[in-house]
């Protein structure tokens, strides 16, 4: 008898990680889709003007904008995590690994507002000087994330690059490769898979985050004309508007919720995808 | 892997070996450049002041965030961590092999993993501020951050419950146990390092996330009075402060002491997580 009401119980459990996926769904999608309707889908879509004052609800500039800055995310994050992962699995001596691997995991640890907050007093005035206009820009909004998402870069890929087998490496030297030659030509190649679901891992955290983003992306919803200039993200747009919103203004700020989760299912099916290809 | 050397000069393998070390070098400066300057800027700013009992617009002080943030933290894993411990029991020592509900459990524990935290932060602001009329309390920020967590806590469950040997149970089924003995007898307090290392990370995660809170638990640098009252945790209040611009010095010690917290609350998780992996090889 108690045998049986504890699975239950364990069972209802199991269940409570569906339950809140398709609670989200349902919350965030009958919230968000009907003023997609009233505003119409390509003017919500593709319309490239947000001026809830005159009721024009369009959010392409800052879907361009969540596409841009996550680009320039990858730009910054992605030769340099990779690169480190080469370092921490294949050239890193022992001692500097001791020091370096929690170094990297104390990175993926700080909370974001303090990544906003630095990239604001420290980065921020810096491209002031460097590039002028404000500082707030498309630019140092990239560099912010391509830093946020380096931790996840290099454990997955230094885990992928180490699960590929020894005799990889120990034949490519037979072969006459040098250390490097054999890292660069043969390893990274091998865990090619592993390497680019940490990128798209990266592409995920970049498109999400949001507190950051706010403190440095300057938050104009126009599309920028340069990298040195600034730019509103889907996520920033819920939280700078959210707090004021009313009626179609506030539904239209669910719907980009909507959008951006998409995105997200998006994301996450193809890192599944990739992820159920590499052989574990 | 030993390094090998090879007669004659390649190029290639020079330049190789220059990006690798170039970017290994550039990764450490950054860290060190970060964490230096938070802590430069940030240490000298640590006053008396700062932890006073009092809150007000001229010292901005921040002991009830920071209780706050423990009460956070205490009601959202009171939510999530027997959630995620049970769910976790049931895929590891209830369902069977092949059993399609596990498949579905783990794709939808992905799924919540990915989410930003901006989306949990807009749901649970539909469902428990809006939908149940809780307005922004505690328990709806707390709720939010529950769901937010659970992945979190059922994944490394999951794991440590996996890493428990099966001769343990084996053993304790040739005694008579019945399976509910089983697990809450032998592999639960087995596997429990490795739980409290996943909840210690569920911590940190909920001290540092702000996006999730501020349309649920909201901004009121109070200590609550019920479940229902609306309070600011430290992360929300390092965000009103940076925003406003009107209190750089105290952002930075608030930024100082909010890294030191996540950073203690990692290194035990990190602690705990080594001496199970250590205790298995030994």
């Amino acid at each position: 008898m108690k045998e049986k009401f504890m699975r239950m119980v364990f069972l209802i459990a199991a269940c409570a990680s569906i339950m809140c996926v398709l609670l989200i769904c349902l919350f965030i999608f009958a919230n968000g889709l009907p003023a997609i309707v009233k505003i119409g889908p390509l003017n919500f879509l593709a319309g490239m003007r947000w001026r809830p004052g005159s009721n024009l609800y369009g959010i392409a500039p800052m879907i361009l904008g969540s596409i841009y800055v996550t680009a320039g995310a990858i730009l910054v994050g992605a030769p340099l995590g990779v690169l480190t992962a080469a370092f921490m699995a294949h050239f890193c001596p022992k001692r500097a690994y001791k020091i370096l691997s929690p170094a990297i995991s104390l990175l993926a640890g700080i909370p974001s507002i303090v990544y906003g907050f630095f990239g604001l007093v420290v980065m921020v005035p810096a491209a002031r000087v460097m590039f002028g206009g404000s500082g707030k820009s498309m630019a140092t909004t990239s560099v912010i994330l391509g830093i946020m998402i380096l931790p996840t870069i290099v454990t997955v890929s230094e885990a992928a690059i180490r699960a590929v087998p020894d005799y990889y490496y120990e034949g490519a030297l037979a072969l006459g490769a040098t250390h490097e030659r054999a890292v660069f030509f043969v390893m990274l190649p091998a865990a090619k898979s592993g390497v680019l679901a940490s990128l798209i891992l990266g592409v995920g955290r970049a498109i999400g985050e949001t507190m950051a983003v706010i403190m440095v992306a300057g938050n104009q919803p126009i599309v920028p004309k340069s990298p040195f200039n600034g730019l509103r993200t889907l996520t920033a747009n819920i939280v700078l508007e959210m707090g004021y919103a009313t009626d179609l203004h506030r539904e239209a700020l669910i719907s980009t919720a909507a959008v951006l989760f998409v995105f997200i299912l998006i994301i996450n099916c193809l890192f599944s995808l990739l992820k159920s290809r590499i052989p574990s | 892997m030993k390094k090998r050397r090879v007669f004659g000069y390649d190029p290639l393998s020079s330049a190789f070996r220059f990006l690798v070390f170039g970017a290994a070098g550039v990764t450490a400066f950054i860290i060190i450049f970060l964490i230096g300057y938070i802590t430069v800027m940030g240490l000298p700013n640590i006053t008396p002041e700062l932890f006073s009992w009092t809150y007000s617009s001229e010292n901005v002080s921040l002991t009830q965030s920071l209780i706050n943030t423990a009460l956070v933290v205490v009601l959202s894993l009171a939510f999530a961590a027997p959630l995620g411990i049970f769910a976790a029991i049931y895929l590891v020592e209830y369902a069977k092999r092949g059993n399609k509900l596990v498949s579905l459990v783990r794709l939808a524990s992905e799924t919540l993993a990915g989410i930003p935290s901006i989306v949990y932060g807009l749901f649970g602001m539909l469902l428990f501020v809006v939908y149940l009329r809780w307005g922004f309390s505690l328990l709806a920020g707390a709720c939010t951050l529950a769901v937010m967590v659970l992945p979190l806590i059922m994944r490394t469950a999951e794991e440590s419950f996996l890493s428990v040997p099966d001769s343990y149970r084996e053993g304790s089924f040739g005694l008579g146990a019945g399976r509910l003995r089983v697990v809450f007898a032998i592999v639960l307090p087995s596997a429990m390092p490795g739980i409290l290392a996943g909840i210690i990370l569920a911590i940190g995660r909920i001290t540092g996330e702000t996006a999730a809170l501020i349309f649920t638990a909201g901004t009121v640098a109070k200590l609550p009075d019920s479940l229902f009252s609306s309070v600011r945790t430290l992360s929300v209040h390092m965000y009103n402060l940076s925003s406003e611009g009107l209190y750089l010095k105290q952002s930075y010690a608030t930024a100082f002491v909010l890294i030191c917290l996540v950073l203690c609350i990692n290194a035990a998780s990190a602690y705990l997580a080594k001496k199970i992996a250590g205790g298995r090889n030994g």
